[in-house]
């Protein structure tokens, strides 16, 4: 995350930067005129800013000449959309069936446990959010786990250590 | 000479290290002063086997794998550049087994060609079907993708033919083409393999549709999980506009046809067609009544044609070869070949592209080679987190979609996911109903509240808390989910649920529990 002057920007919401609120702004102006722009725009938001600020709702809402509710609507509906922040990295474990053939329930106590952290939640040190995705199409080798964009397979307890140290040691040049 | 060594780009094989594989090779091979040429292609398929590294011989490709960085010099030292052998050396590509004894229509190119190089797919009979279609009337196309046989391979197996031939006949300013790649389904990846290992076909396929239809617009609606296909995809649109087979002039003939890819945001229900139509619009993925159906009001209320990946990638080979020649595959109604993906815990997980009619026996044994865990296969999901949970006595049912309604079970996808004798039966019951309240977009009462009432009669069920009036009670909530859902996510909740209790009762027997489910 990078460290930005936070402003009050009043009838937007209390805590969004400037630096995000450019952002989305940029982001409207680029994609409102294709069709359809709203969920384009938030993956946009959510890929630049790392999740889609609460503050970021009414801008676009505006932006797009929707209600409030239903660019809220939207947003909550989709699992991938995050509306807070918090974990450099991205990790996605494969809770579907395919996985759960070859271990994943175990996998996911393991991670949780080591994490420290339930689905959703995110390590003390920021470095790591875990969630829980329905089938990474990697299903002939499982289990699976995507972080941030990368697809890893036949991850065991101790793969999955490994990989969790390799991405801490570089989360501090990302996001 | 330059030898030419292929290393898949794969997202199944890059989830094992192919890039890593890709780099030691060419840095060997530089360090050694040879003179190679690494080519990412797609996967073969031979998932077990990846990263599976081929080396293009005067005698043909000669497969290796899989092979790790660690392996590479020891190759090298092999002679793996002119095919020698090794440990790790599986001899001709084609002539193994799994491999030579598919039927290979829609996946012809995949793992073969360079997934990024349009001239490679043109040199590999790409565009051949286009080149036919627009040579025909718009009517002769349809009518040939209805002769063919062609069911939706997304599940519904509804005949693409007459969809096509709905939207050919409605009149309106603007007509789409929408292909639904939200392979949602665990167990499935052959719509990933065909987008990452030959994306041109799809887009072929869909232009054919275009111009059968009088479509100029077309949209895949890409699930987000899938960043390798997106990029693989967007490539490919690239090269096929520059070179005129996409955009407003198509080949020179005036015809008009524009692609774009749009990503989905985690929503499995939007693998659900008339959801999917309302995520592409932007909106919460609610699914809609039907009718109308989508091929009358569709995308922006216009006539859409909405396929599968593997339906529009399977058009080109139709308009190529003709009608007849895939008709000629398959059994009874079910026509053609069957991309099927083998899954879980199996020894030998892959991509086998059979026609209809092969049996769920030799897919496990013959071709996936037993369990990945060496115990005995105990059950089998086929068609995804909706499809029936099959007992051993089973096996021996064809691949065919009547044949798998007959038994309760749906062909859905292709997908086979293997279970050994360690699985939990009440665990996967309890999970298909967790699953669906999940996912359930909410609109339907029977989906959004049935699912979570029947997790709670499961626990109560397997806890031994008066299991005879639950087991009448989830058979009944069953019975309303099934009739009273308003699409598939939670109609055929019931299969796996159902499925899991009648052939595997045993396990919901609260004395006969050892373990406790998760």
């Amino acid at each position: 995350m990078s460290k930005v002057q936070i402003v009050n920007t009043s009838a937007l919401g209390p805590m969004i930067s400037r630096v995000q609120t450019d952002a989305v702004l940029s982001i409207c102006a680029q994609l409102k005129s294709i069709a359809a722009p709203l969920i384009p725009i938030l993956h946009a938001v959510q890929e630049q800013i790392g999740f889609v600020p609460k503050e970021a709702v009414p801008l676009i809402a505006r932006e797009l000449n929707l209600s409030i509710a239903e660019v809220h609507g939207v947003v909550s509906f989709y699992h991938y959309f995050r509306q807070d922040p918090g974990g450099r990295h991205i990790v996605h474990l494969c809770r579907a069936e395919a996985c759960q053939a070859v271990g994943a329930p175990a996998l996911e106590a393991h991670a949780k446990r080591s994490l420290g952290v339930d689905f959703h939640g995110t390590t003390r040190d920021g470095a790591i959010r875990l969630e829980p995705v329905y089938c990474l199409g990697n299903c002939a080798l499982g289990p699976s786990i995507m972080i941030d964009h990368e697809l890893h397979g036949r991850v065991s307890a101790q793969r999955f250590d490994e990989l969790i140290k390799d991405t801490r040691a570089d989360a501090a040049g990302k996001r | 000479m330059t030898t030419r060594i292929h290393v898949p780009r794969d997202a199944a094989a890059r989830s094992l290290g192919a890039d890593a594989t890709a780099r030691a090779i060419l840095a060997e091979g530089q360090r050694r002063g040879l003179d190679i040429e690494v080519v990412r292609n797609g996967s073969r398929g031979l998932l077990w086997l990846e990263p599976l590294v081929e080396v293009t011989t005067p005698a043909g490709r000669i497969a290796y794998g899989p092979v790790t960085p660690q392996d590479v010099p020891g190759l090298f030292d092999a002679g793996f550049i002119t095919g020698a052998k090794h440990a790790l050396s599986h001899g001709p590509t084609q002539e193994i087994p799994y491999f030579k004894n598919q039927e290979r229509l829609t996946f012809a190119r995949v793992g073969i060609t360079d997934p990024r190089s349009l001239e490679d797919y043109i040199a590999h009979g790409g565009y051949r079907g286009l080149k036919n279609a627009l040579d025909m009337e718009p009517a002769a196309i349809v009518a040939a993708v209805t002769t063919s046989g062609l069911r939706g391979r997304g599940g519904a197996a509804f005949p693409a033919g007459i969809k096509w031939k709905t939207v050919l006949g409605a009149s309106a300013d603007q007509k789409y083409i929408v292909c639904n790649a939200d392979e949602g389904d665990s167990g499935t990846f052959s719509d990933r393999m065909v987008m990452e290992g030959d994306p041109f076909v799809l887009i072929e396929g869909m232009t054919i549709a275009g111009v059968a239809v009088g479509a100029t617009r077309g949209y895949i609606y890409l699930r987000w999980e899938y960043p390798d296909a997106n990029a693989a995809l967007k490539a490919a649109i690239a090269a096929a506009s520059e070179k005129h087979y996409l955009g407003e002039n198509i080949l020179g003939t005036g015809k008009r046809f524009d692609l774009e890819v749009r990503s989905g945001a985690g929503a499995y229900v939007c693998g659900e067609e008339t959801s999917l139509l309302e995520s592409l619009e932007s909106k919460r993925g609610m699914v809609r009544f039907k009718p109308p159906l989508p091929a009358i009001q569709g995308l922006f209320g216009k006539p859409t044609v909405i396929n599968n990946v593997i339906t529009l990638a399977s058009v080109p080979i139709i308009l190529d070869q003709g009608a007849d020649h895939y008709q000629h595959f398959g059994m009874g109604r079910s026509r053609g070949t069957l991309p099927i993906q083998l899954a879980g815990n199996i020894k030998h997980g892959g991509l086998v592209e059979k026609a209809f009619g092969v049996t769920l026996r030799e897919l496990l044994y013959d071709y996936g080679g037993g369990s990945l865990s060496g115990r005995p296969i105990r059950t089998v999901q086929v068609g995804g987190p909706l499809g029936a949970y099959l007992p051993e006595s089973q096996f021996d049912v064809k691949l065919d979609y009547e044949a798998f309604t007959e038994i309760k079970g749906m062909l859905g996808h292709g997908g086979i996911v293997v279970f050994d004798d360690t699985v939990d039966m009440a665990a996967q019951a309890r999970y298909a109903m967790e699953f669906c309240a999940i996912e359930s977009c909410g609109k339907c009462t029977p989906c959004r509240i049935g699912s979570t009432r029947g997790m709670e009669v499961i626990d109560r069920l397997i806890a031994g808390n008066n299991p005879a009036k639950q087991e009448k009670l989830l058979r009944d909530l069953c019975d309303t989910m099934t009739f009273g859902s308003l699409c598939a996510l939670g109609g055929l909740t019931a299969y796996p649920v159902l499925s899991a209790i009648n052939h595997f009762p045993e396990d919901f027997v609260t004395s006969a529990r050892t373990r406790v489910p998760a």
